[in-house]
């Protein structure tokens, strides 16, 4: 048994915080090279097509179910607590604001980070650990262009829009329930949702959080599938490092973004 | 083949994203298209514009003829100035037009309500509103009640 | 300083470190044109980094690596991209393009570095899937291949460029004694009959004494000996004895260091 002195642990702490620094400036090194280095060859927009695919289109069907369950329960509980002070008309609203500013944007990227993202890294880290990105460095193709840079932009291209689907599909879940099911008047309920929604401040902030999140969430998956130790334990280690640290990186940043695009009172 | 596949799913989904948008815009935000260009813009001064902001309606008889667009504090006559864009075609306000601040609900938000006057010259661009009426600030409103009991025992 | 013709890649005084571990110091190796020469040693003595410097995918932080008469670290980009014609690696799991299928894999360098039509492609995928016997896999996906042929597949894209020089890293690892005794034919076979120059990096010492033309022993960042196999099997070096007859005990201990085990046993911890 080896007895670690305090300051041994001390020492160990500051370690890992230097190591999680370099480990962050290697990151942005990684994304340089990835979105501005040096081009390599071909255009590589079927690589993204085929990566859109993977990312984009495999992730609707839980988005859907989620934005509709997500949808539908925020018009329950919004109805069973508004109805209270004899507000429950303004159940429309509620649904609406709540998806667009906050729960579209960030419910999805969670849910990305855990489907897509998780798999992106299991992928590329499966690639690294039999010798595949070597393979393409041999023959001649720079694997950061040809395997990463796609599965990054396809990231950032379908997060948002998954966002967006969500966020109407919830609505009309809400709808849902609350018109057909409750009883709030059809009319009420958009008619309140159109006077209080506002394009800029909120459908438009809830399209930049999701953009945001899509940059984060994407990147964090794709450096730890490349950064991980080439081993199946280095794999699976990464995967899930991938979903905590994206998934407290977007809470993260949402309450700042909540606060600079929300807070001025 | 699988080729085709993936790729009528992905032009498919990039659909259904871009629509999902522009049902957000329009069906659930209202924005409508024939809005900002044919507007002009008027002043107002309110001693207390408390719970204003910019973005808030402009109604007169209830029907939404524009927004606020900004709101400052004017250092030489110590109120609050409110400038609000309207509807071009809006073009006979008269200009003893009165502006209120009204509130929406029992809890709702501010928003700006005209009630006409009764002169021929009507507002052009860049006119102040001289006749205005500041919001109702609850306490005031509570302070106002009591003295009025008082006095009437 | 240009190379000696008979000799298709040379390290000169190539040192690399990793972290402070020096991996290689100092070193001269040669590898002769034409030949297939045999890269042994205990584990982590750096065989595969042997490989990726002669690749061109790592710089040594001393010395020259030429290849065909070109310093491979002083290349320029394009330069280097050019190069990579000139090589065939075979990695120890085959890293086969798990997202292609058998053709697009071999067809692979072939659409990297040509511009030939489609039907010359065909051609070429088909002929080198016929030199490694794997013709009727075309349209297979690598994961419905034994792992014997996806290495037999990988080596099938290697060659697909017609290089002069092929690198073999581990590729004895693992196998059944039919797939050994399949590849230990081909690697000769192509040897010999496109004259290339081949490195097999190995630690499988029957197979890679039985096909190599000449052999290094490297360990501890040295060139610990070279010569023909029946030279070093008859090596006075007793480091070099070890490792070809496979004793347990020698240069290389047994025991890993610990302290005194009577002292152990007895003092209790």
């Amino acid at each position: 048994m080896v007895h670690k002195s305090f300051l041994d642990r001390i020492a160990l702490f500051g370690r890992s915080g230097l190591d999680i620094i370099e480990s962050m400036g290697r990151s942005l090194i990684f994304l340089w090279h990835v979105l501005i280095g040096r081009g390599g060859a071909g255009t590589g927009l079927h690589l993204l097509v085929k990566q859109l695919y993977s990312v984009g289109v495999l992730s609707l069907a839980i988005i859907i179910v989620s934005g509709l369950f997500i949808g539908m329960v925020l018009a329950l509980q919004g109805y069973s607590i508004l109805v209270d002070f004899g507000s429950e008309q303004a159940v429309g609203q509620m649904v609406a604001l709540t998806l667009l500013r906050e729960l579209g944007p960030v419910v999805t990227a969670l849910l990305f980070a855990g489907r897509a993202g998780s798999a992106l890294t299991a992928e590329i880290g499966n690639m690294k650990s039999t010798e595949q990105l070597s393979s393409l460095e041999m023959i001649g193709v720079d694997p950061l262009k040809y395997i990463i840079a796609p599965r990054l932009w396809a990231g950032f291209i379908s997060m948002p829009l998954l966002a967006a689907i969500f966020s109407v599909v919830g609505i009309w879940g809400g709808a849902m329930v609350a018109v057909d099911w409750l009883g709030v008047y059809e009319g009420s309920y958009w008619g309140n949702m159109i006077n209080s929604v506002d394009f800029y401040d909120d459908v438009l902030n809830g399209v930049i959080k999701s953009v945001v999140f899509a940059f984060v969430v994407t990147w964090v998956a794709v450096y730890q599938g490349y950064d991980c130790e080439p081993t199946s334990e280095g794999i699976s280690r990464a995967t899930t490092r991938t979903v905590v640290y994206a998934s407290l990186a977007v809470l993260g940043l949402d309450f700042i973004l909540t606060a600079l695009m929300f807070g001025d009172f | 083949m699988r080729i085709r596949a993936v790729e009528i799913s992905v032009g498919v989904f990039l659909l259904a994203g871009i629509l999902a948008l522009l049902l957000l815009a329009l069906r659930v935000s209202g924005l409508t298209v024939a809005n900002s260009t044919d507007t002009y813009k008027l002043i107002a001064h309110f001693d207390n514009i408390a719970g204003l902001t910019t973005r808030a309606k402009v109604t007169m008889a209830g029907v939404a003829v524009g927004k606020v667009v900004a709101i400052d504090f004017d250092t030489e006559t110590y109120t609050g100035r409110v400038t609000m864009e309207v509807q071009s075609r809006v073009n006979n306000l008269p200009t003893d037009t009165t502006a209120s601040i009204l509130t929406a609900g029992l809890l709702g938000e501010k928003y700006i309500s005209f009630s006409v006057g009764g002169e021929d010259d009507v507002l052009k661009d860049g006119d102040v509103i001289y006749d205005t009426q500041s919001s109702l600030v609850l306490e005031e409103l509570i302070g106002k009640f009591l003295m009025n009991s008082v006095n009437q025992d | 300083m240009s190379a000696d013709d008979a000799f298709a890649v040379e390290l000169k005084g190539v040192t690399f470190k990793r972290g402070s571990r020096k991996i290689f110091d100092n070193v001269d190796i040669r590898f002769r044109r034409g030949k297939v020469t045999g890269v042994m040693g205990p584990s982590g003595c750096g065989k595969t980094t042997l490989l990726r410097l002669m690749a061109a995918q790592l710089k040594p932080d001393k010395g020259e690596v030429w290849v065909n008469g070109q310093n491979l670290p002083s290349l320029s980009r394009s330069d280097l991209f050019d190069m990579r014609k000139q090589f065939g690696v075979l990695f120890q799991s085959g890293a086969l393009f798990t997202d292609l299928n058998v053709f697009e894999n071999v067809a692979f360098p072939l659409r990297v570095h040509t511009k030939l039509p489609e039907e010359m492609i065909r051609d070429i995928v088909l002929m080198k899937l016929q030199a490694v016997g794997l013709r009727g896999a075309i349209d297979l996906m690598p994961d419905e291949l034994s792992g014997g042929m996806k290495r037999r597949v990988a080596l099938a894209r290697a060659i697909a460029l017609d290089p002069d020089i092929l690198l073999y890293d581990e590729p004895f690892v693992g196998q059944d004694p039919i797939a050994k005794g399949v590849l230990v034919r081909l690697i000769r076979l192509l040897n010999d009959a496109l004259g290339i120059t081949s490195v097999v990096v190995s630690h499988d010492l029957a197979e890679t004494a039985s096909i190599s033309d000449y052999l290094y022993v490297v360990g501890d960042g040295q060139v610990l000996g070279q010569g023909t196999p029946d030279q070093l099997m008859n090596s006075e070096n007793p480091r070099i004895q070890q490792f070809m007859q496979g004793n347990p005990d020698g240069p290389v201990p047994f025991h890993f260091d610990a302290p005194d085990y009577r002292d152990d046993l007895l003092g209790g911890r």
